[in-house]
């Protein structure tokens, strides 16, 4: 039996994915996306995106993801739903094995993204979905007229904040420093909504049902606040377990590649948030879907000649 | 069978009086997690006659969710003879999802 052997499998249909896509079919290379899920990855739980250029009105991350893929296939880049399982990449034609199947590629553009991190304190993980939340724009609504703590002090975090203030009767914001790393245009409206309360200096050390326990980092001082939900915003971690022992990966676990998307494989690209790099926007991960093409034409070339 | 949207009217005899295992999901329109799993939920709906799949809209039968005590959607069930044998929070791939049944 003949195997299909694409020009490119992208590993993620997110927007460093679909952009990879859309440039290679675009340049008429046979390409397939693998997806465990929908298109548009960590993009399609965001309800409103503001800064993707184009969209005066914005536009909801799920449409957009839908819409990249649309604009993918219209040039022929296919997409198969299937969780990827394992993937061989030190070889001139390298393969994914999934749940559907073994897929071969020339060239393999790893655009598998992050998800939220953890705090990793006792009960966390048994209150996850009950009283722990890692996306204040899902979950957010149950707790009407409730008190919640929000965790982190970044972007993610104050936009948290400022949605559950419209919902909850309570919001604290707990941060491990003394003033937020989020970016200006937030701070006038955070300083302007009474229901948020600020926790400076402080991390969780526990989650109980009902509570979450505090520890001040400058004096040491424990505290409880009595809270019905806990939503963590400290981040992301990214998604590099396919990856582990085959490339190499920064100090915080992200794939090592510049700007060209090269990983230390021949043939082998890493696009998006999983890219070792300065800023994760969706803008930043469709530029690294457009280079990695670029990389690849260039490789393609090399193995055909 | 494609998915059943269900009301607390419905819920009784479409679901725990079901004769069919039921796959029950509680979802919004505003949640994106819960728009990435519903063509998933339509496939499996086509392609499985041997259960059922119901969807409970967690704005519009707000009883239902507070009853089931959903604080995180999607919540997936999967309900036999009226009682929950599975339930998972998170959108999730079709084998995953297949895979509770």
């Amino acid at each position: 039996m003949n195997k299909k052997v694409y020009d490119m499998l992208i590993i993620g249909g997110g927007p460093g994915g679909y952009t990879a896509a859309l440039y290679a079919a675009r340049a008429g290379l046979s390409v397939a996306v693998l997806e465990k899920l929908a298109p548009g990855g960590q993009m399609a739980e965001t309800p409103q995106i503001d800064n993707y250029p184009g969209f005066p009105d914005g536009i909801d991350g799920f449409t957009l993801g839908q819409q990249m893929k649309e604009s993918a296939q219209r040039f022929g880049a296919e997409t198969v739903f299937t969780q990827v399982t394992g993937l061989s990449l030190d070889q001139e034609v390298k393969s994914a094995q999934t749940d559907d199947g073994v897929f071969y590629g020339k060239t393999v553009v790893v655009a598998t993204g992050a998800g939220p991190r953890q705090l990793n304190v006792p009960g966390e993980q048994a209150q996850i979905g009950r009283g722990v939340h890692y996306c204040a724009a899902c979950d957010g609504m149950f707790y009407r007229n409730k008190t919640v703590v929000v965790v982190g002090g970044g972007n993610t975090a104050v936009a948290d904040a400022l949605l559950l203030s419209r919902v909850a009767k309570k919001v604290y914001l707990v941060h491990r420093r003394d003033s937020l790393k989020a970016s200006k245009v937030y701070h006038r409206t955070l300083e302007q909504t009474e229901n948020i309360e600020f926790i400076w200096n402080s991390q969780v050390t526990e989650i109980q049902p009902g509570k979450v326990l505090l520890k001040n980092l400058q004096t040491s001082n424990a505290q409880e606040i009595s809270v019905d939900g806990v939503f963590v915003a400290i981040g992301r971690t990214p998604a590099t377990w396919l990856v582990k022992g085959l490339l190499e990966l920064d100090e915080q676990g992200y794939i090592l590649a510049d700007e060209s998307t090269a990983t230390n494989l021949p043939g082998v690209y890493a696009v998006g948030d999983v890219r070792s790099k300065q800023l994760r926007q969706i803008v930043t991960a469709v530029a690294d879907g457009a280079a990695s093409v670029h990389q690849a034409e260039e490789y393609l070339t090399g193995i055909a000649g | 069978m494609s998915v059943l949207h269900i009301t607390k009217e419905t819920f009784e005899n479409e679901v725990l009086k079901s004769d069919k295992p039921v796959l029950l999901d509680f979802w919004a329109s505003w949640c994106g997690p819960c728009r990435m799993v519903g063509p998933v939920l339509d496939e499996i709906a086509e392609e499985r006659e041997d259960i059922k799949v119901c969807k409970v809209n967690v704005d519009d039968e707000p009883e239902l969710a507070a009853a089931y005590q959903i604080s995180s959607i999607p919540t997936l069930m999967v309900v036999k003879d009226g009682k929950i044998v599975n339930q998972s929070l998170g959108a999730k791939p079709k084998a995953q999802i297949l895979a509770m049944l």
